[in-house]
């Protein structure tokens, strides 16, 4: 059997690819981040508690309306990311003047209302998702047994990211959108509806976390907390990549996915803390992020 | 600086209470038994005693009529938040300034072992219903408290050794790694060894993980027959989650949980759990008796309750009697009281408490039905076995606490 | 400002007025912590006091530097781990010796994560202090002298100095006073002091800052330093109070809380955080044994929100605009 490192290809294969399908998580809501981050420049804090919404309305609608999974992972974007223009349309936009770093904090302090009322509502241990009847089983890949649903995932969160740079890179809306970015009042000038643009894009990051979120519940305990550990590495994710570029917050993602797949198999003990450990790593290489424009 | 009115008053109080603790010693310390209801109400372990816990507690009060003696049973609680400080503080507090006689519930062990030192100090006394750790009443053991409903020695023990009985002797460990899943991994290696078995490989992961896909297909490529689960709380319930997904099962390997309750497995499905194997210190469907009270809670509370739950209540009413009995509520005399009445229950079969403050009590095999043999939403468990209350728990011989050796 | 517009005379002699009435306010505070723990309960106190210190530590950040740190928790939990650590396993050492040690451990922190988290600005700045902080989580949890999750119990308070037992809570209170009244001069001379005023000069105006020749970067460290070292003064003075050393104070709920204190005080106002810890540790301590005990971080979540849509000066920053705009 070929080794790789004294672990025989095989494992060595399956980690890799479990380690990307978690880095498609890491892309996924990395790219959240960086899209809200573009045109608000705040971060959001409550992107992890959004995620969160994501699955536990996939699982209520499942257990109180019989939505299938299909419709959950069309209509919960739309439901939360419809939430997220409300807050931004009745909360954020009254601190838009203001030090980005209030945005942060408000957006913490949001995170804190939705993870302790769904505790209340729920309680902490959460409830299981089954996973959809058409993507039970798995595929033998040759060099691992792969649940079909994770496969589906990894695919899943791909097509989204793609769609997500090429909307953004290529088309008119995007061009507006990168413009706002730039200079706003310009834009307004030229009779774009910045606002309303704020709103849409806010919008659109809370979705991409639902998105998220739905795909996240077939997979881990649907739970009140499941979002908000995910998101300091994703902070962390962030700060490696730069919000600068989307296709670097898209390939960030995915590496830290695999960096942290490799860990699992070499040195266990450190895969919570091998990304904090590269994130150190790249501040002192190079301050402004891998993709990064800023200082 | 900000005072507010219940500090105030709670000073008020002290100084009422120190002048009137040298004058009514005899009997009911003010003339109430005050008992207050320590646990996660909100957190990681809110489901296992939480809210659910009070309320069997005020079942065990609102049985015996609301009062000792005629001195009345006065209940509050707190949400401990799973910190060790807040705890520790929320206790400290009780003790000052409401003359706490009995705290109760208490999950997270960081939390038992604050509290407990905080009540050896005020020679104060706790039953501890919710909390996993063996070392409550080994190293940490103060003749304060006392540790009712099941530690981390029959889990490890009763599940490991039936286990390999059944022919499951080639072992892999998934391990979480600090001081908690050390011990458990090392608990349960021995017996496995001693029982004729082998662990053949583990993986230590962090704590706590979400994400358990790789090590299960480490745990798939080990050829081991049995993957036990040296960890807790959400990291058992990922761990049970992705080997199900993995296919684990299917492919001949089998899971032992060494610390899995009735609310995780009711929060994971059958679907997931299915075959696997645990101990448990009482299950409500195990008896008539059983099934009683968990009738008369489930009408109250809508779920059913986990043996913590029934734990709070039996201790609650245990203690009650012996103050009882003991005409006074002066911790020392109840405890001794305590400890001479045997324990027989709905709970707790061949009970008794040791001189280290643990209750031994019949543990119990059980392996969780599939969704085919399951008939409602909590039939969840087959008990297999029973673990009889002497051979359960951790033998005084090997103890290494204080008060066992002197 | 406003000196420019008038005579000197008049707006010395109102800055002398500034300077008595901020003496008088100072000792009539000293009074007040003197007799409290007569009137309160002392432990109660004693919590509200280390929090203070703590906040006070962020607010010296924050408040005069501009650098909202999201990884406050990891040096308040590194000073509590080492004190308690230290005063378990030596049982000779008395608990100044071990409260020094934890302050030091949190300088030294802080000299790390300052180094490392000052290469970036604003909201990054944020992220990177909290994603060190939570690496410090992990590593607590896995540390064998942590005590893992059950944390580290029954730390010795010991003998103060090698004379005075610490074992009765009032002299435990006056040993912490005299602590928080050392962290706080100790904050109130940065602050004044010049460089305290170049601090604020990059708070306002980075750019202009570093082309007026300030190494921007060192004085960033500095301050970053200080406030770890006090930061972790309050956590290594807390697990004596307490006796234990638990993974709360390292978790980032903890970050979070010292910044909900310092905002709802006021941000870089001296007495803001003093004020917020009291109110924040009350509330916690009134929720906990309420039936709204499960909605603490629903409550704490909603004033989060509500400082800083309309209540960003904080309580003692709108008392200040409210007695500027009254006695001009």
């Amino acid at each position: 059997m070929t080794m790789i490192l004294g672990v025989p290809l095989a494992v060595f294969m399956g980690q890799l690819m479990l380690g990307l399908i978690n880095g498609a998580f890491y892309a996924l809501l990395s790219l959240g981040l960086a899209v809200i981050f573009g045109l608000l420049k705040i971060i959001n804090f409550a992107h992890g508690a959004q995620y969160m919404l994501g699955a536990f309305a996939a699982l209520l609608g499942l257990q109180y309306l019989g939505l299938n999974y299909w419709l959950a992972l069309l209509l919960v974007p739309l439901v939360v990311g419809g939430l997220g223009m409300l807050i931004e349309r009745t909360i954020l936009r009254r601190i838009a003047h203001l030090d980005h770093l209030y945005g942060l904090l408000l957006t913490y302090g949001l995170a804190l209302i939705f993870e302790g009322a769904l505790i209340n509502l729920f309680g902490v241990s959460g409830a299981s998702y089954p996973v959809p009847e058409a993507l039970q089983g798995g595929l033998n890949l040759g060099f691992m047994f792969l649940p079909t649903y994770r496969g589906w995932v990894l695919v899943a969160a791909l097509v989204v990211c793609l769609a997500t740079w090429f909307i953004i890179e290529r088309t008119r809306l995007g061009a507006y959108l990168r413009a706002g970015t730039e200079n706003p009042a310009l834009m307004q000038a030229f009779g774009v509806n910045v606002p309303q643009l704020i709103t849409l894009t806010y919008g659109f990051g809370v979705a991409l976390a639902a998105f998220a979120g739905v795909l996240a519940a077939p997979l881990y305990p649907v739970s009140p907390t499941m979002g908000s550990s995910l998101l300091i590495v994703v902070f962390a994710v962030v700060v490696i990549g730069g919000m600068g570029s989307i296709l670097g917050a898209i390939l960030t993602g995915l590496g830290m996915g695999l960096v942290e797949g490799l860990t699992k198999v070499y040195y266990p003990e450190a895969a919570n803390t091998v990304i904090f450990l590269v994130m150190i790593l790249v501040l002192m290489l190079r301050p402004a992020g891998l993709f990064g424009k800023e200082a | 600086m900000t005072f507010n009115n219940s500090t105030l008053a709670g000073t008020l109080a002290i100084a009422a209470t120190a002048l009137a603790t040298g004058t009514a010693q005899a009997q009911m310390s003010d003339d109430a038994v005050r008992i207050g209801y320590l646990a996660d109400m909100s957190g990681t372990y809110r489901d296992l005693a939480g809210p659910g816990g009070l309320e069997a507690l005020k079942m065990a009060v609102e049985d015996v009529g609301g009062e000792v003696n005629g001195a009345p049973i006065e209940v509050f609680s707190a949400d401990d938040r799973n910190s060790a400080d807040v705890g520790a503080n929320t206790v400290r507090g009780w003790i000052d300034q409401r003359n706490v006689d009995l705290v109760a519930g208490m999950v997270a062990s960081s939390v038992s072992i604050a509290v407990t030192k905080v009540l050896e100090e005020a020679n104060g006394l706790a039953i501890i219903s919710g909390s996993a750790a063996s070392s409550i009443t080994n190293e940490h053991c103060t003749p304060n408290h006392i540790h009712w409903v099941y530690d981390t020695y029959p889990l490890a023990h009763g599940t490991a050794k039936a286990v390999v009985e059944q022919g499951g002797d080639q072992w892999f460990m998934l391990t979480a790694d600090y001081a908690f899943g050390h011990a458990l991994e090392g608990d349960v290696t021995r017996v496995v060894e001693e029982n004729g078995g082998e662990v053949v490989g583990g993986v230590r992961h962090p704590f706590p993980t979400s994400d358990f896909s790789s090590y299960i297909l480490q745990a798939q490529g080990s050829g081991a027959d049995i993957v036990g689960l040296a960890n807790a709380g959400a990291d058992t319930v990922n761990a049970i989650k992705t080997a199900s997904q993995f296919g684990l099962t299917q492919t001949g390997q089998q899971l032992a949980g060494l610390l899995i309750f009735l609310n995780d497995v009711h929060a994971m499905g059958l679907e997931a759990t299915q075959g696997l194997l645990l101990t448990t210190g009482w299950y409500w469907d195990m008896d008539e008796r059983s099934r009683e009270w968990a009738e008369r809670y489930f009408e109250r509370v809508g779920r059913m309750p986990t043996m913590v739950q029934a734990g709070v209540y039996s201790s609650t009413l245990h203690y009650l009697e012996a103050v009882a009995a003991a005409g006074t509520d002066e911790a020392e005399a109840v405890r001794a009281q305590m400890a001479e009445t045997p324990v027989e229950d709905f709970f707790a079969r061949n009970g008794r408490i040791r001189e280290d403050g643990r209750m031994v009590h019949d543990m119990y095999l059980a392996e969780v039905k599939s969704p085919q043999a399951s008939s409602g939403e909590w039939d969840l468990y087959e008990i297999k076995s029973t673990i009889p209350a002497e051979e359960a728990y951790r033998p005084l011989s090997e103890s290494q606490c204080d008060l066992v050796n002197q | 400002m406003m000196a420019t517009t008038h005579s000197l005379t008049p707006s010395m002699q109102r800055r002398r007025r500034a300077r008595q009435r901020r003496g008088a306010l100072y000792l009539a505070l000293l009074g007040i912590g003197l007799v409290a723990p007569f009137v309160a309960y002392p432990v109660f106190l004693m919590k509200v006091l280390c929090f203070a210190l703590f906040a006070c530590a962020f607010n010296l950040l924050l408040g005069y530097a501009g650098l909202l740190s999201f990884g406050h928790a990891a040096f308040l939990a590194t000073g509590g781990y080492v004190t308690g650590f230290l005063l378990s396993s030596y049982p000779g050492l008395t608990p100044e010796t071990g409260i020094l040690a934890g302050t030091l451990a949190g300088v030294a922190l802080g000299l790390v994560f300052g180094a490392l988290a000052i290469r970036r600005q604003g909201i990054y700045f944020a992220m990177v202090t909290l994603a060190l902080a939570q690496m410090m989580f992990f590593f607590f949890i896995q540390a064998p002298f942590t005590g893992g999750e059950d944390g580290l119990h029954g730390v010795p308070r010991g003998q103060l100095f090698g004379l005075v037992d610490l074992s009765s809570n009032l002299a435990m209170y006056y040993f912490v006073f005299a602590v928080f009244v050392i962290g706080f001069a100790i904050i109130q001379r940065t602050v004044h002091s010049p460089f305290g005023q170049v601090l604020k000069a990059i708070r306002e105006n980075e750019p202009r800052a570093v082309s007026l020749g300030y190494n921007v970067d060192a004085y960033k460290l500095l301050a970053f330093v200080i406030s770890a070292g006090l930061a972790g003064l309050a956590g290594s003075t807390k697990t004596v109070v307490f006796q234990l050393a638990s993974l709360t104070d390292a978790h980032w709920h903890m970050s979070g809380e010292v910044i909900l204190m310092t905002l709802l005080g006021g941000v870089g106002t001296l007495f803001g955080p003093l004020v917020g810890s009291g109110l924040v540790v009350s509330l916690q301590t009134q929720l906990a044994q309420s039936p709204l005990g499960n909605w603490v971080s629903v409550i704490l979540g909603a004033i989060f929100v509500i400082c800083v849509l309309s209540f960003r000066s904080g309580i003692v920053g709108e008392v200040q605009k409210l007695v500027r705009r009254n006695f001009k």
